[in-house]
């Protein structure tokens, strides 16, 4: 999977941490580090952490590349 | 402008460029998309390269997410090397080239490279911006310097900084002016970091500059500053600032220059007679813009919220079928920063300020929120660690209110107004 956080609007209210304790910590009182690249079997909690911000800081997606005509 | 655009060609393939992909398709543009970007990497998020990533504890993908059914063209690896404008068209480096309806440029900026090209070449000295440099510092920082020298006063030389110092690693901050971060944040709230940055075992070397580095094999081994001191260092990290990618856009007629890429408040890019380019359009830190919150002066501003709220707004215009259905581009630059486990942010721009005041908290306890005025209005906003009441102020500094502002809140004993 794919994530990332606006920390713009992140607040530090720290749902995520208990949505997603592997892949979400506070570093510091407020200072957010987040898992980029959590691993697919993340899903249900990244899912859950997503859903549990009340700011609606975190963005996720599976990890997309079919449909992309990936020409180099 | 009327008919709907059949092609559209975004050059610049990281945040911007992609925040725009994906707000054109869900505003329904069902058309061709190509991005062209000239790092191999498909988009990816660049605040966690000097934080995370370096640490180490996740990995260093920091690929942005992207629906699955974005149906891009991504053409990666790939310069841009020029626009014609009459024709519509925008080469790549590989000689192949992109006819466009509509173009977005959003081709941001590189790390600034030393300016002596021989010590910029030697193993041990880097710049961070991209991926790549991440990695190489990342495997530079596993492998135990002896010490990390980083050149430069800015927010990136304090977040490596940081975390050099969270994997107990010797550091050296050289900052040619007299208060660290001053520009961003103003002398009060920048001596403050400094002072913590100290405390946390930087050693930080204030009006200080690099006279010449040493070299064995190579390799770097020491710096001799200006003031005659010599620092041992296998690692130094040059973080002097950036310089905008517009070299591509020499001979399209556009007014861009090492200070941006003009455009309007519908961020539709100018011609350098001032006339608007049809069909071209720019976002993030390449877009030089008319800003409402600064008496519209022309700035770029270089934050990860503009790149993504301009590209937005870009994204609207170009689907928009005149001016009249365009709306403009009135973000509140924001901003934030992590390093030595205090987040800072500030909404506004604090450059410029004449007055400052702690409105919540204090410095000594290294948790609050700070106002910015200029001629007695409210112009910006900081917050330690304090993150939860910043927005309070966004208001007050749109409205541009008296200074200070949000003065009877129950937590606030007796506000100062002082110095910046």
């Amino acid at each position: 999977m794919k994530v990332v956080v606006d920390l713009n609007r992140c607040q530090a209210y720290a749902q995520c941490l208990y949505a997603a304790p592997g892949h979400f910590a506070l570093h510091g009182k407020e200072a957010l580090v987040y898992d980029p690249s959590p691993d697919e079997a993340a899903r249900g909690e990244i899912e859950r952490a997503v859903h549990a911000c009340p700011v609606r800081a975190i963005t996720a997606f599976s990890d997309a590349a079919p449909k992309d005509g990936e020409t180099r | 402008m009327t008919a709907a655009p059949a092609r559209i060609v975004v050059v610049g393939a990281s945040l911007a460029g992609l925040t725009a992909a994906q707000r054109l398709r869900e505003r329904g543009y069902a058309g061709a998309l190509t991005l062209v970007g000239d790092e191999p990497h498909l988009p990816y998020d660049r605040p966690p390269l000097s934080k995370q990533v370096l640490r180490g504890p996740y990995s260093a993908d920091t690929t942005l997410p992207r629906p699955p059914d974005l149906a891009v063209e991504f053409r990666l690896g790939q310069p841009a090397t020029r626009l014609d404008l009459s024709e519509r068209v925008v080469e790549l480096g590989n000689s192949s080239r992109l006819p466009y309806d509509r173009l977005l440029i959003a081709t941001g900026t590189r790390a600034r490279p030393w300016p002596n090209p021989e010590e910029a070449a030697l193993a041990g000295v880097f710049t961070l911006r991209g991926r790549d440099d991440a990695q190489r510092l990342g495997a530079c920082l596993q492998a135990k310097p002896q010490r990390v020298v980083l050149v430069g006063g800015g927010f990136i030389g304090f977040e490596v900084a940081s975390t050099c110092r969270d994997l107990d690693i010797p550091v050296t901050v050289l900052v040619r002016d007299a208060v660290p971060l001053a520009a961003a944040l103003g002398p009060r709230l920048g001596g403050l970091i400094g002072e913590v940055a100290r405390e946390r075992g930087v050693d930080l070397r204030l009006e200080s500059e690099i006279e010449r580095m040493e070299a064995e094999n190579g390799r770097l081994s020491a710096v001799t500053l200006k003031d005659g001191a010599r620092i041992e260092t296998d690692c130094l990290v040059a973080a002097i600032g950036t310089l905008r990618n517009v070299e591509w856009l020499e001979g399209s007629g556009l007014e861009a220059d090492a200070k941006g890429l003009r455009c309007d408040a519908f961020c539709r890019v100018l011609r350098a007679d001032g006339r608007v380019a049809e069909g071209v359009f720019c976002a993030g830190d390449i877009a030089r813009w008319p800003n409402p919150h600064d008496d519209d002066a022309l700035v770029a501003v270089e934050h990860w919220g503009n790149a993504r709220a301009q590209a937005e707004t870009a994204a609207a215009n170009m689907l928009a079928g005149d001016t009249s259905a365009m709306r403009r581009h009135d973000h509140l630059p924001d901003f934030w920063s992590q390093q030595f486990g205090l987040t800072i942010k500030l909404v506004g721009l604090a450059d410029g300020a004449d007055a400052f005041a702690v409105m919540h908290g204090s410095l000594e306890a290294r948790r609050l929120v700070a106002a910015f005025g200029r001629d007695g209005r409210t112009i910006a906003a900081a917050s330690i660690d304090s993150a939860r009441w910043l927005p309070a102020y966004k208001a007050a500094i749109r409205e541009r209110a008296p200074f200070p502002p949000i003065t009877d809140a129950v937590d606030q004993p007796g506000i100062r107004v002082q110095e910046p």
